[in-house]
């Protein structure tokens, strides 16, 4: 039992940054049918930004202009970060994007891959191939719960994400700006004529799911200290795994489907051979594609969508 | 028009390519170094790197090395294999065949190391690992030396250490089943540890892939086993993340690695969470002594850190390669030839004193050396502790 709440924990903390990259992969392909697939790389981009933006406020607060306590400096990275990515993501649309917007599909879809490449490249002509060792800005504290362990960084991922993907849920759902997106999903062609700013609404999608990347980016960089220019190719694609499993325009399938993947890999690792884990973790989930091939929440193309 | 001149384009390449080959050898000795430059490691690239161009120095400022009485000009050929196998046999390939190298260094990682040596010795160059511990890259290859010991060498050692250092029974294993190094070395000492404390006393063997971040359900594995020690035989990006996560689930029991925990960036990477750990390496700064204080010292003050083992190992490697050409008595320009007698030499290189330890050859490719246990201190260092030799 307490190994089974143990690994509960663990797949909460691994499931939280599937289910904040598969909200940005989510968003695009529900509103603008287009698979970003530089999305992994914007992640790992918005992590680099994070580790530059924490440096850059430890170096104000230890100088002694401003005093800053330690978690005021991660709360304000995590903003100040997901703003900046936020522009990556807008710039990324703007240059790979739309001027591919009435080209085939396929056009656009490796637009995504060369953005990735060039995202990894430019890392690592920039800043070189050496790890970044992300800065510890809040003490590691561990709660011993009759047996199971839990970190405050765990509880404040999970808190976080589920706070970030309730957020985008109720902007998409309460909002005018939202409900321009749900349009844009329904209808492409028929939204610009009713007067709504096409472009300015992908950048949007853009900036928001960019900014979602970049508050995964830095948690993961809390939880797992270690960055390479290459750690978000395998998040991008078992992220997409998770955005397409949800279902296409929902918000609430991408977060579950995160979290669902995370489950499944960290569960598979405790019954099986760890060997085995993604062979069978991504088996299973091959398998409940092949029953619910839209998704979860994802509806045949022709029904009302709910994004 | 146009069919002719791209012709003549090639022709003229074909003079280009082949021409001056013939006697560009003859003058200068090539050696290639074939690191990870970028990848993975590339920590362990640098220091590939450094340690190859301070040893280029110290021929250059002799005027070139000694070889049968005549003074001959050496150049070194920097290949980046990414820290990826296919990468090391495409550099191993383009040294060997387009540079035409006389010896090869490198690659470093076993990973990268068993399917170039597979490369050099098809095309019967010499080749000399300075790092890869897997008896694969050297095994019925007799064109590839090494200037470490060996993984089945670093597993009984380590399984002994801790039996007496701790008068543990029972041990867990977390490997990447997908890198030669780790798989290899976590079998070994599988093997050795059952053998001293019977079988089923290795009671969590677990394992992940490259690029693996989250170990917490492997880790959560192996807190529950009841093990006593935990032995991960993996590099220093993998070793920060798993010995921070084992203490986030609890884990209090001492964490064990091989050398491959021996880079600088270690400690840098992983911070407190390191510090009392032991691991098993083939050198250890602190505390030296000799020649090996000579290097340590010319080498931080040229790049500003403490060298790590790959540096001092590379150093030793470019000794042995030195002495082998100068054991040949003289070159016959016959790059063929050349090759086959340094490979000769090598494998009869007797009491080599390297800054690793001393080496001695015995017709195969793999020297008998000792190894160092090494305890990270509380200062972050690498503090040696005691040596174990076979």
């Amino acid at each position: 039992m307490v190994i089974f709440l143990q690994n509960l924990v663990n797949a909460l903390q691994w499931g939280s940054f599937y289910a904040l990259i598969a909200l940005g992969y989510s968003m695009v392909y529900s509103i603008l049918m287009l698979f970003n697939f530089a999305h992994g790389d914007i992640f790992m981009v918005g992590s680099y930004i994070g580790f530059g933006v924490s440096m850059g406020l430890i170096a104000l607060a230890s100088s002694g202009l401003v005093a800053m306590p330690n978690w005021l400096i991660l709360v304000l990275t995590i903003l100040f970060s997901m703003f900046l990515t936020s522009f990556v993501g807008m710039i990324v649309e703007r240059v790979g994007y739309r001027p591919l917007r009435d080209a085939p599909r396929a056009s656009a879809a490796i637009t995504g891959l060369m953005i990735g490449i060039i995202l990894e490249t430019g890392n690592l002509a920039l800043l070189g191939a050496r790890r970044v060792s992300f800065p510890s800005l809040i003490e590691t504290t561990t709660y011993d719960v009759s047996g199971v362990f839990v970190t405050n960084k765990k509880i404040m991922i999970v808190v976080v994400s589920l706070l970030l993907a309730f957020a985008l849920h109720q902007f998409v759902r309460r909002t005018r700006w939202g409900m321009a997106m749900r349009a844009m999903a329904f209808d492409f062609a028929v939204v610009p004529l009713m007067g709504v700013p096409v472009n300015t609404m992908a950048a949007l999608t853009f900036a928001i799911g960019s900014a979602l990347a970049a508050a995964a980016g830095i948690l993961f960089g809390v939880a797992y200290p270690v960055l390479d220019p290459y750690m978000g190719i395998l998040f991008g694609w078992k992220a997409f795994v998770a955005a397409i499993l949800g279902g296409r325009g929902s918000v609430m399938g991408a977060t579950l489907a995160g979290f669902l993947l995370g489950f499944t890999e960290i569960f598979v690792a405790m019954i099986f051979p760890s060997t085995l884990r993604d062979l069978i973790a991504y088996s299973i989930i091959l398998l409940i594609l092949t029953v619910r091939p839209h998704g979860f929440f994802g509806e045949p193309y022709s029904a009302r969508l709910r994004l | 028009m146009r069919t002719r001149s791209l012709v003549g384009v090639f022709v003229l390449a074909g003079f280009l390519a082949f021409v001056p080959s013939g006697w560009v050898q003859a003058q200068t000795i090539k050696i290639g170094i074939n690191a990870p430059l970028t990848g993975d490691i590339p920590k362990v690239g640098e220091g590939t790197k450094f340690a190859a161009q301070m040893w280029l120095e110290d021929v250059k400022a002799a005027g070139g090395l000694t070889v049968g009485g005549k003074k001959v000009p050496v150049e070194l050929v920097i290949e980046d294999n990414e820290s990826k196998a296919e990468s090391a046999v495409k550099a191993a390939t383009k040294m060997i065949t387009e540079d035409e190298v006389l010896v090869m260094v490198g690659p470093q990682a076993s990973k990268q190391a068993i399917p170039a040596g597979g490369i050099a010795n098809n095309y019967k160059t010499p080749m000399v690992t300075p790092w890869s511990t897997n008896p694969d890259a050297t095994k019925d290859r007799p064109y590839v030396f090494r200037a470490c010991f060996l993984d089945p060498f670093q597993g009984p050692v380590l399984a002994n250490f801790i039996t007496e250092q701790f008068k543990f029974a029972k041990a867990a294993v977390l490997y990447d089943v997908a890198s030669d190094y780790p798989k290899g070395l976590a079998e070994f000492f599988k093997m050795a540890w059952e053998r001293l404390h019977g079988p089923g006393s290795v009671v969590a063997y677990e394992s992940f892939t490259t690029k693996d971040t989250d170990f917490s359900s492997q880790l959560t594995k192996i807190k529950n086993s009841g093990a006593q020690v935990l032995f991960t035989p993996q590099y220093y990006n993998e070793v920060a993340l798993i010995v921070q996560q084992a203490h986030q689930l609890g884990w209090k029991n001492p964490i064990v690695g091989s050398d491959s925990w021996g880079s600088a960036e270690t400690v840098s990477l992983c911070g407190k969470d390191c510090y009392g750990l032991f691991f098993s390496t083939h050198y250890a700064a602190a505390g030296a002594t000799g020649a090996t204080k000579e290097f340590i010292i010319r080498y931080q003050r040229k790049h500003g850190y403490v060298p790590d083992d790959v540096a001092a190992l590379t150093w030793d490697a470019m000794g042995l390669v030195q002495k082998a050409i100068q054991d040949t008595g003289g070159l016959t320009g016959d790059l063929k030839k050349d090759r086959d007698n340094v490979r000769s030499a090598l494998s009869q290189i007797k009491n080599f004193k390297g800054i690793t330890g001393d080496m001695t050859f015995s017709g195969g490719g793999d020297p008998s050396k000792c190894a160092v246990i090494v305890q990270i201190s509380d200062k972050g260092e690498f503090e040696f502790y005691k040596s174990a030799c076979p």
